[in-house]
């Protein structure tokens, strides 16, 4: 099996084989060959970058279909945060909540719960570990994979806590458990996530062996079917939100550090944003920092690809949700020492340096003086036509053995111009 | 065997904007090469100061930087003002530069020390008015230590 899973697919139909995500991807990851956009899993990191840019919507996300609710006895759904901000005038979240018991789930877990718990948690851990400041939030998958293959020297900054869909499937699980008395393969833990690289921490946890989630579906997926039951709902609303201001916050950027309590923190959005944060963070330039939130999508998780609302209207309507609840639903007992230590990770993150040229040095330094010297034959333009998204990406490609000189196209016309003695129709 | 790869740079003078981008641009390069990441750091650090340095006070200036399997060489040679009394800009905190210039987060007086102590060797050949060249070289046999 492939040791990288990537959840971003393409519909090769409907790939018209243009430069818009090669030009996007934030790690150079995807490539047109043959007419057709091909991703590299090892170097994707699940941002969704390409799906959001895509305009033929070649790209997609794979995620669960509502029929693996059948496999199990009883099913918990784990709403994100995201999913309150999709609909108009929800006055009570536990509208929304109720509706999803109504569309088939016997309970429901917020992930909002167990962001309150985590924010608990990361104040303590923020102010005990000084050495390690400044503390880089671990919510966004897509940021944790690109600093696992790209900024080597961040790792140790990484805060070690489970992701919050993870730790309320864990939560969530037992208390199911507890309930029912099932054993936990009848018992179905299913999130709701507007987030790519989320359905890939599925198969690759961050930070843990096995992860706790069985399925996922797309809020846009379910979007629909959801509204549907919301009127029934308001007929008779059940109480079940366990989760104040602090975990619903979490959907937007700088929504994890309010909690803080801190003036020195950073919170930034938007991939091109992060990736250059990330670069100066690794030569040290921001030592007086406490703790930093990045967030792939702009404006936090409401700007995840598989929402269905625009993420600036997402942040307005979430504002208004958070109106009059308390700061914080679900607390933390610290004295629990067995639950608290459950949720940091257990496995200690690895650099995985997917982007070097070969396996050692002598043969990598001897790559890159190859592909400085193709470099010079190509005329800079990182037009994307050969496929790559720069000449400085297909001179690499061709040092690793898998493209051509002959795949650009200035190349191409010298040739022409070489064979053919015709130095005018081509220029 | 190849001599090893050699990187020139143009630092132009209080252009704080691009100050970073050669030391980025070596950090990323020793990234794709499989340099273990302690190394990387040391780099980066370094070479990110004295590229400052040399847009605060040497004027602009050059870099060179030389990789090779044993270890990675930065030569940063500026025609700016010179150091007068290296001994004394190698003490934690000491710095000439401007409040206008400390304002901004730089010159904390934290270069030279922090060059030094994020490399195995460096030779300052300095000159008041004349310019200075910083030397500096990080060996790359080290790396497994310091995971």
């Amino acid at each position: 099996m492939n040791k990288f899973y990537t959840s971003v697919r393409l519909d090769k139909d409907a790939c018209n084989g243009c430069i818009n995500c090669i030009k996007r991807c934030p790690t150079q990851a995807i490539r047109v060959r043959k007419g057709k956009a091909v991703i590299t899993s090892k170097y994707c990191i699940d941002c969704g970058e390409c799906i959001r840019i895509c305009p033929y919507h070649a790209k997609y996300s794979t995620y669960n279909n509502i029929e693996v609710m059948d496999q199990f006895e009883y099913t918990v759904a784990l709403p994100e945060p995201s999913l309150y901000a999709q609909y108009n005038n929800l006055e009570d979240v536990n509208i929304l909540l109720t509706a999803l018991k109504l569309m088939g789930f016997d309970d429901v877990y917020e992930v909002s719960a167990a962001c309150e718990y985590i924010s608990q948690m990361t104040k303590k851990y923020v102010e005990e570990n000084q050495d390690k400041w400044p503390i880089i939030s671990t919510a966004c998958p897509a940021m944790v994979r690109l600093v696992q293959a790209k900024f080597p020297n961040l790792i140790d900054h990484l805060l070690p806590i489970k992701e919050p869909a993870e730790l309320a499937a864990e939560f969530a699980r037992k208390r199911a458990m507890e309930k029912t008395g099932l054993p936990s393969e009848k018992i179905g833990i299913i999130s709701i996530s507007p987030c790519p690289a989320k359905v890939t921490s599925i198969r690759m946890p961050i930070g843990i062996n096995k992860s706790n989630i069985d399925a996922v579906f797309a809020i846009k997926d379910i979007y629909g079917t959801l509204l549907k039951y919301m009127d029934k709902a308001k007929e008779n609303v059940e109480n079940l939100s366990i989760s104040g201001k602090t975990g619903i916050r979490w959907a937007n950027v700088a929504g994890e550090s309010f909690y803080l309590d801190t003036e020195n923190y950073l919170a930034a959005d938007g991939m091109e944003n992060v990736m250059r944060i990330l670069e100066e963070l690794e030569e040290k330039r921001f030592i007086e920092l406490k703790f930093i939130e990045l967030n792939a999508c702009s404006v936090g998780c409401v700007g995840g690809v598989l929402n269905v609302e625009n993420p600036y209207i997402a942040r307005v309507k979430l504002k208004k949700i958070r109106n009059g609840l308390p700061e914080l639903k679900t607390f933390i007992d610290f004295s629990d020492t067995e639950k608290v230590n459950s949720a940091y990770w257990t496995e200690k993150l690895k650099y995985q340096p997917v982007f070097n040229l070969a396996d050692n040095m002598i043969e990598s330094m001897n790559k890159m003086e190859k592909a400085e010297k193709i470099l010079d034959k190509f005329p800079g333009l990182d037009c994307g036509s050969c496929g790559a998204p720069t000449c400085r990406a297909l001179a690499e490609d061709i040092v690793r053995g898998v493209a051509n000189e002959r795949y650009c196209f200035d190349v191409l016309r010298k040739l022409y111009k070489e064979v053919t003695h015709d130095d005018k129709s081509v220029d | 065997m190849s001599e090893g790869l050699v990187l020139n740079f143009k630092v132009l003078p209080n252009d704080f904007s691009r100050a970073g981008e050669a030391s980025s641009t070596v950090k990323n390069k020793l990234k794709k090469l499989g340099v273990n990441p302690y190394i990387i750091r040391k780099v980066a650090v370094a070479m990110y100061e004295g590229e400052i340095n040399m847009v605060i006070h040497g004027g602009g200036g050059e870099i060179e930087v030389t990789i090779t399997p044993k270890e990675i060489k930065m030569v940063l040679e500026d025609a700016g003002v010179g150091i007068a009394d290296v001994e004394k800009a190698m003490q934690k905190g000491f710095s000439t530069a401007t409040d206008s210039i400390r304002s901004m987060g730089f010159g904390a007086g934290m270069g030279l020390p922090n060059m030094k102590s994020h490399t195995d060797e460096m030779n300052i050949d300095t000159q008041v008015g004349r310019g200075t060249k910083v030397t500096m070289t990080v060996y790359l046999d080290q790396g497994e230590n310091h995971e």
